[in-house]
């Protein structure tokens, strides 16, 4: 990635939250799932933004916050410079095109009676890309681009392997020449062999093509691997963002800290003498979260003020920001050993 | 003489499309304390390696069409149902791996706890009562007394790894087999459950059979780590033997492509192909077709387990020869 890159994503503020009805003929809000609280991001042009946290941190509605799946709750998400929560409908999917998303499962995400040609023909038509004579030709590019040969195009998705129909929903992602790719887990799924195939894939098609991915896993290794930055996300809020380098290997937020040591190191030599920190207990609720800060609870650094007021996020050295007002105090501790 | 001894298992399904060899001559033992590790990607035949074990493969579509699994002098596979219960479940006992489904959800946590004590112990429900609430206390549930009378959907799903842990581990047994229990979990959580394993192993001295395809939980958890593809054991060996001098093809590939393991940005190993459709007979190595040190004998020869060095064995013929 050129550091120098143009912003093509930037999120300011973003909060997405799911109101909760109680009663049935007199419903009435009772609270809130603030799935995605105050997040303020930008994504640069070719570059890759790893998003990680444990599952209810909000990641992957933030996800389809991005896209506009899910209705904004507050804050801006602006695309080359429209705001995507204020434009007209044609203008959002005119923008959409620019919008890709990958998804988790793909036994799931493909439509089952769908030949992989129909499923890759159908945003070129939709989107009035190319004429019908030009269809096929367009087809068999993608697949070429995804490593598929153009003779399984008849194919239909049960035919495929877990890694086969990850990479025809990638090639479906590029269909439309998009400029940023939102993939949720797109590796999870799959086993250890084939998720290296698929990764060594995303990241050739990033720099071959100058596109942004924003790339969510919980996987911080897969993460740290493929990413140019890396932001921590806790509780519907970014806890630690910063060079992917950095932040496994010198995290600065105690929960990043605990993220990275948790992570078992497949080296007995290491993994054997390793100091891990245990975070008591599971992460909160997002419907009531604890005021303050949100990690006080399984924080080992926390002090009252951390029960209070909720830590912004801060410079925390260059092109990194945290979010907690006891970093000296982290800092002084040994970093755990990262995966 | 071993705790568990497994000679020959082969588990066939009998399906529309065909008999898949899921489990294909899988031989290996377990020692009494012992943590073993099986290894492998979706569809090696780990899982249903362990399932035959505990007479848990659906029959039919499943056959087990040869082999032992000798427990103590008991072989589960051929005794009579009734001794293969009374080993079953009080002194073999199976975690699973996702623990949203594997608790029955109509019943109270209490009910399930105290279950297997009720089966295999004359025990009184009391002192039952009491035992499970020790054994929740034991598995790091806070204010157990009250949430012993909860049902599952009240507890988190770490939560509910501890309950499973816990009522497989009631009845004291010397072995336990867990199937990637921590795969469902997030990794703070993964690492309290491990650490928990870890600790009740060292109280009850239990022996562990440890399914998982992630290999860093093996090198922190396992004394011994075995590799499975496509239905067979290709490589066995001490943990930190496999870690740092791994022999078959398949080993160190499946090490070269995990990310942690090489420098960041840099293209990640991958293994060509995919893996074999176990419904068609394979000749030869059933790796050969992906394999990089491929010669012509490995497609028509069956390799054998054979120990290379005490403690450490590999099917390859090439490793075998001493041409890797």
């Amino acid at each position: 990635m050129n550091p120098g890159a143009e912003t093509v994503l930037e999120l300011r503020d973003v909060k997405t939250h799911f109101p909760i009805y109680q009663g049935f003929l007199l419903k009435r809000q009772v609270g809130a799932v603030k799935a995605v609280d105050g997040v303020t991001l930008s994504v640069r042009q070719g570059e890759v933004l790893g998003l990680v946290g444990e599952s209810g941190c909000g990641k992957s509605t933030l996800a389809r916050t991005i896209l506009q799946l899910v209705p904004t709750t507050g804050g801006t998400v602006v695309l080359n410079g429209k705001n995507l929560g204020t434009c007209s409908r044609a203008e959002l999917l005119a923008s959409r095109r620019d919008l890709q998303m990958v998804f988790q499962d793909p036994y799931a995400s493909l439509n089952p009676r769908m030949t992989v040609f129909a499923t890759l023909a159908e945003p070129l038509l939709a989107h009035r890309l190319c004429r019908r004579s030009e269809v096929r030709a367009r087809v068999d590019e993608l697949m070429n681009l995804v490593g598929l040969a153009p003779r399984f195009a008849a194919k239909y998705p049960h035919e495929f392997s877990g890694g086969q129909r990850q990479r025809i929903a990638i090639a479906r992602a590029l269909a439309l020449r998009p400029k940023v790719i939102v993939a949720d887990e797109p590796v999870s799924a799959l086993d250890v062999s084939i998720q290296a195939q698929i990764l060594n894939l995303l990241s050739h098609l990033c720099r071959q093509m100058n596109l942004s991915l924003i790339f969510i896993a919980h996987d911080l290794s897969v993460v740290k691997h493929i990413s140019d930055r890396i932001a921590v996300m806790y509780l519907g809020k970014i806890v630690e963002l910063g060079a992917a380098e950095d932040v496994i290997d010198r995290p600065a937020h105690p929960y990043t800290r605990a993220l990275v040591s948790a992570i078992p190191v497949p080296n007995p030599e290491i993994e054997r003498h390793r100091k891990r920190i245990m975070l008591p207990g599971d992460p909160p609720s997002p419907i009531n979260p604890p005021a303050g800060c949100a990690f006080h609870p399984r924080c080992p650094y926390a002090r009252e003020i951390c029960q209070t007021a909720v830590p912004p996020l801060i410079a925390a050295g260059p092109g990194r920001q945290a979010a907690c007002v006891r970093l000296d105090a982290v800092a002084a501790d040994p970093v755990p050993t990262s995966p | 003489m071993p705790l568990l001894a497994v000679q020959d298992l082969r588990t066939y399904f009998h399906t529309r499309s065909g008999v898949y060899r899921a489990v294909d001559g899988v031989n290996f033992s377990v020692e009494r304390g012992e943590t073993l590790g099986i290894v492998g990607e979706s569809g090696s035949g780990k899982s249903v390696t362990c399932y035959s074990i505990m007479g848990l493969v659906p029959q039919p579509p499943g056959r087990i069409e040869s082999g032992s699994a000798v427990f103590d002098g008991t072989d589960l596979l051929r005794c009579p149902a009734r001794e293969a219960r009374a080993i079953r479940g009080k002194r073999v006992a199976m975690i699973f791996q996702d623990p949203m489904t594997s608790l029955n959800p109509y019943l109270r946590i209490s009910e399930q706890v105290m279950e297997p004590l009720l089966i295999h112990e004359r025990i009184s429900r009391k002192a039952a009562l009491a035992r499970a609430l020790a054994m929740l206390e034991a598995v790091g549930i806070n204010d157990a007394a009250k949430r012993i009378h909860y049902y599952p959907h009240q507890f988190s799903g770490g939560m509910r790894q501890r309950v499973m842990i816990a009522m497989a581990l009631i009845t004291r047994p010397e072995l336990l087999i867990a199937d990637e229990p921590t795969t469902a979990l997030d990794v703070t959580v993964q690492a309290q459950i491990l650490d928990l394993i870890r600790q009740l192993q060292r109280e009850l001295g239990m022996a562990v059979i440890f399914i998982t395809h992630d290999l860093g939980v093996v090198s922190g958890l396992c004394d011994r780590v075995q590799v499975m593809y496509a239905g067979r054991i290709v490589e066995t060996a001490a943990t930190s033997t496999l870690f740092r001098a791994p022999r078959h093809p398949y080993t160190r590939a499946l090490q070269q492509s995990i990310p942690a393991l090489q420098p960041k940005g840099a293209e990640l190993f991958t293994i060509p192909g995919m893996p074999p459709d176990l419904s068609k007979p394979i000749a030869g190595c059933a790796f050969a077709p992906r394999c990089g040190f491929v010669v012509d004998r490995c497609r028509t020869t069956v390799p054998g387990l054979i120990e290379a060095a005490p403690g450490q064995a590999d099917a390859c013929l090439r490793a075998q020869a001493g041409e890797l």
